[in-house]
């Protein structure tokens, strides 16, 4: 640090200023409009995400620490600000259509959006535990608003008070264990951190304040057993919230584990690493037998994120680059997954109605057989099977943890995958084997066939071409372990 | 070398063949009609090929041959094809059942033609892939892969209990093969190659190698299948299409039989010499028990399924026999059966199309109204008995040799298979074919029509051809077979030295210390 400079170094943080200035121009345009000009304010926090992945990318492959210790890129941060703003893009265009449909016409939405993706990023890119915290909160709030935003149904308004009481314990959770490790190291950055730990483990106090970020940041990633909250907030959020908030906010508390536990706390790796392997294994067995008896399509899909954060837990557990590049492929091939599969979901309407049943989607291959098909895939692809992108997901982490030697999580993890296909099944089984039922309306928006057919066709065609993420992810991981 | 590109040809053209189909346009008539032509042009045309490259193939070297190998995943994985004298016949094979499924599907399948047509192009894709796979990954992905347009072919075409067969189909193998997996990462961290030609010569640890071999054995033993993780195929069989039948007993269970050849026995030859026992008390009990169980069914799908598990046991007691005859007729035998057992199920079919029936006791006296279908059958009854004279008698009877050499108890087992396999196939038959005519329905049955003559021509050919001159076969995959017999055997000599020598040392240390 500079001491002639008073200012901090701007240059790192220039993306995320200008989402941050862009948001309130958004804001700005919405409060001072008559109509209401949501569909504008959609497409341009569109725009917006793109200006700031352009920049983003512009960086290059420089580590830089900036505002005194508090805020840091490097190509680690860059590859997951980068899937977290395709996630953005992707959310709220699939949310244009619903929100006119179902009467959340409010332009707040997508400034929300983007105030919640301006807080990932800060997570991403936080290099201190109040700059973590403060990242966590922006989302955190901003989601809480959108969660409820179906204000006059009572199930929304329920979700969103969920997730707000949760949230606010977690939260708790979170500044209790910054203030213990606060108290016990002298200092809250990661990297400061990290050298007065040393590799001294005998300090209790130190665990415990290990023990409660790792929770508050496994709420966030709704690892077991901290996971209550998923099926009820997904079933009540409306569609498109839940398709945001299944995906993209799980990559930003993922990076965020993963720097406070290279970064922070790389001294005490075999203490951590118990963790999370249990919490690893009980969110795969979870995952996968309780998603076998839900009939409503989020909440099934609750309980498959659940399942999921545990297999990509699997390579954090690896501790290694291997496993670090392994989580990194496994989001990036997750968040794109977990679009289509929502793109789906809000295709399924009948008589100007949602309809969330499972069995609402029986014999969907008679009447629309493309979307069937997409459909199909992705279940296939969730469920691992070879030649689909889910496979080879599975297949990085899984790989890492067989390096590590840890062979009974690798078994055990292995072998959930095979119950978690059962319920992926089922839903094929309902399209493809059932005899047909009421079709559904047919005039779907061409923003969601497009996600839709991007998601499908990057899941059924990334054997094809799997370099380019590979290596990003590989680059990445070496970037944090640097 | 324009050679290197023929085995991505083969395996992909079937994949192109299903685009072609996919991207048909029109009234639902003519969709079908164009679908099943275009299906079987692109079946006939890799088979062709198939024949060129087997034409091509030089059976003096044990080496792989046809190799292509380009960038893939990155670090060791990469897209590797080739094949050698063992693999080669599998991928003839496949592509020589294809047209036979197309024709089989011509008339009987009447609902969602194109993605039909589409799903059996895309699985000889699939199975194609696997027999010419030479990276570890790569093998995987198609052995895998394989289960998605299977699972659909029996869940969307499939008899009544459809979805039951289709769901236990898909996730018995697939627990079976998720245990692979596990076992082929293990691999590769030990060895820092997913090439399977480097894995071929790579010594596995002894202490590692039961762990892999028992997870390679979880996958193949289950898609072989044998004894007791069979009851999957049953229910499968009985299920599926007439096409999805042959598939499954003519070339999907054969992988287990190629896996076992591939990797089991070359790659952890310790491990597999230790528990041969255990192969060979499992196929003598699925000879044995599922050649019991085969005679009291009433279905005759059923019947054959069980039959199928029973020639498996000849061919997975022949591969751990660990000799030449036992090796080479394993192979023949798991060809045979190939054709074979799918002309049964194609015979079966026939009759399905007219009466809509699987009951045995619903025929009888067929002879009388269909002379020609009596005397196919008979041929592939015969054929599945053992008969000399016969395919199917070539491979019994050198596995039997084979395992004789090694161990007796376990051959005179698996004789009396022979025995109870006349039992079943001849009671199967004298109850369909032979008889009064007196049921009503039966009366008005007609012989096979052109395309049947057609579907069942080819199988007739190779099943007597072979049966009297098998020595084209065996002259092709001859050398591949010796050497991976000197390997084995190569191995094993090592280990049992170095097992003498770790004695004698603790020995010489023991006289040391008094």
């Amino acid at each position: 640090m500079e001491h002639a400079n008073l200012l901090p170094a701007f240059g790192p943080a220039i993306p995320e200023m200008v989402l941050a200035v862009g948001a309130m121009l958004l804001l700005m345009y919405g409060v001072f409009h008559k109509e209401s000009p949501t569909t504008q304010i959609t497409w341009g926090a569109v725009i917006l995400f793109v200006i700031t992945a352009i920049l983003i990318a512009g960086q290059g492959d420089v580590s830089i620490t900036t505002f005194s210790g508090q805020f840091s890129i490097d190509p680690f941060t860059r590859f997951l600000k980068l899937l977290i703003l395709l996630g953005a893009v992707a959310a709220v265009i699939m949310s244009l259509t619903y929100i006119r449909r179902e009467g959340m016409d409010r332009f707040e939405f997508p400034v929300l959006i983007v105030m919640a993706t301006l807080g990932m990023l800060m997570m991403v890119s936080a290099a201190s535990f109040i700059a973590l915290y403060m990242g966590v909160e922006l989302q955190a709030l901003a989601i809480y608003v959108i969660v409820a935003f179906q204000r006059d149904v009572g199930r929304s308004s329920e979700a969103g008070l969920k997730y707000f009481v949760l949230g606010a314990l977690s939260s708790g959770l979170l500044l209790y264990g910054c203030s213990l490790v606060y108290g016990f190291t002298g200092s809250l950055e990661f990297t400061t951190v990290a050298t007065a730990i040393g590799s001294d483990s005998t300090n209790i106090g130190l665990i415990f304040g290990l023990v409660f970020v790792l929770s508050a940041l496994a709420f966030k990633i709704s690892a077991v057993p901290f996971h209550m909250w998923t099926p009820d907030v997904y079933e009540g959020a409306p569609t498109p919230v839940t398709a945001f908030l299944i995906g993209i906010p799980k990559v930003a508390a993922f990076a965020i584990i993963l720097r406070v536990l290279f970064e922070a706390f790389p001294g005490i790796s075999v203490q951590w690493t118990q963790i999370i392997v249990f919490v690893s294994i009980a969110s795969m067995l979870l995952g996968s037998f309780a998603a076998i008896g839900q009939s409503n399509i989020k909440r099934m899909m609750a309980y498959s994120t659940i399942g999921h954060m545990g297999f990509a837990l699997v390579g954090l557990a690896a501790g290694s680059a291997e496993g670090i590049q392994g989580v990194l492929v496994y989001l990036t091939v997750y968040v794109i997954m977990n679009a289509g599969v929502f793109c789906c979901i809000l295709m399924m309407r009948r008589n100007g109605e949602q309809v969330e049943q499972i069995n609402d989607l029986a014999g969907l291959s008679h009447h629309q057989p493309v979307m069937a098909f997409f459909f199909a895939m992705l279940m296939f692809s969730l469920a691992g099977i070879p030649p689909l992108a889910g496979f080879f997901a599975k297949f990085y982490v899984f790989a890492a943890a067989v390096q590590a030697g840890l062979f009974p999580l690798a078994v055990i993890g292995i072998v959930t995958s095979v119950v978690g296909a059962f319920y992926y099944l089922r839903i094929i089984k309902i399209m493809y084997f059932d005899a047909p039922t009421a079709i559904f309306e047919d005039n779907m928006p061409g923003e969601l066939t497009v996600v839709l057919g991007a998601s499908g066709l990057f899941t059924m065609f990334f054997f094809v071409f799997p370099g380019p993420l590979i290596a990003g992810a590989q680059y990445a991981a070496s970037a944090l372990l640097h | 070398m324009a050679d290197g590109y023929i085995l991505s040809l083969i395996t992909f053209l079937p994949a192109v063949g299903a685009l072609l189909v996919l991207i048909l346009r029109g009234e639902e008539a003519a969709v079908a009609r164009n679908a099943r032509w275009i299906a079987l042009w692109t079946t006939a045309i890799t088979f062709a090929l198939s024949i060129y490259m087997i034409w091509q193939f030089d059976p003096l070297t044990a080496s792989f041959q046809f190799v292509q190998k380009s960038d893939w995943l990155g670090g060791a994985i990469n897209y590797h094809m080739g094949v050698d004298g063992i693999s080669v016949m599998f991928v003839v094979l496949t592509a020589f059942l294809m047209p036979a499924c197309i024709l089989a599907s011509w008339e009987s399948i009447t609902k969602r033609v194109r993605e039909y047509m589409m799903a059996f192009l895309i699985l000889e894709t699939l199975m194609i892939g696997v027999f010419c796979s030479l990276d570890l990954l790569q093998f995987y992905v198609f052995f895998e892969a394989g289960l998605i347009p299977m699972f659909l072919i029996i869940g969307v075409w499939g008899g009544t209990r459809r979805i039951y067969a289709s769901f236990k189909f898909f996730l018995y193998t697939l627990l079976g093969s998720v245990l692979m997996l596990i076992a082929i990462m293990a691999m590769y961290w030990q060895s820092g190659t997913m090439d399977i030609p480097t894995l071929l010569n790579h010594p596995f640890p002894t202490a590692m190698q039961p762990w892999l071999w028992i997870a390679f054995f979880a996958s193949f033993a289950v898609k072989m299948p044998m004894w007791p993780v069979h009851t999957w195929l049953p229910d499968a069989h009985v299920e599926a299409p007439t096409a999805g039948s042959v598939i499954l007993a003519g070339v999907l269970l054969k992988m287990g039989g190629y896996g076992f050849l591939r990797f089991s026995l070359p790659m952890f030859p310790i491990a597999s010499a230790d528990f041969a026992p255990l192969i060979f008390a499992l196929s003598v009990i699925a000879i044995v028990y599922t050649s019991l169980v085969a005679l009291v069914q009433e279905d005759m799908k059923k019947l054959i399924a069980y039959s199928s598990v029973a020639h498996m046991g000849f061919v997975t007691m022949g591969i751990f026999a660990g000799n030449t005859q036992g090796v080479e007729g394993g192979i023949f035998q798991m060809l045979s059966h190939g054709w074979v057992s799918a002309a049964l199920f194609l015979c079966v079919g026939i009759i399905y199309d007219r009466l809509h029936t699987r009951d045995i006791a619903a025929y009888g006296g067929l002879v009388n109204r269909m002379p020609l279908y009596a005397a196919a059958f008979m041929i592939f009854t015969m054929a599945n008995i053992g008969l000399p004279g016969t395919s199917g008698f070539v491979g019994e009877f050198l596995t039997i040799m084979g395992t004789f050499k090694v161990n007796t108890w376990v051959a005179f087992g698996a004789t009396s298979g022979v025995i109870l396999s006349a039992g079943y196939a001849l009671y199967l038959y004298r109850r369909i074919v032979f008889g009064a005519l007196e049921k009503e329905t039966v009366k008005n049955m007609l012989d096979l029509n052109r395309r049947e003559i057609f579907t069942l021509g080819p199988l007739v050919v190779a099943t007597i051809l072979f049966g009297i001159y098998p020595a084209p076969i065996f002259h092709i995959m001859a050398v591949s077979v010796e050497h991976l017999i000197a390997n084995y055997t190569t191995a094993l000599e090592a280990h049992q030295a170095s097992g003498l020598g770790q004695t004698a040392l603790d020995a010489a240390r023991l006289i040391a210390a008094k």
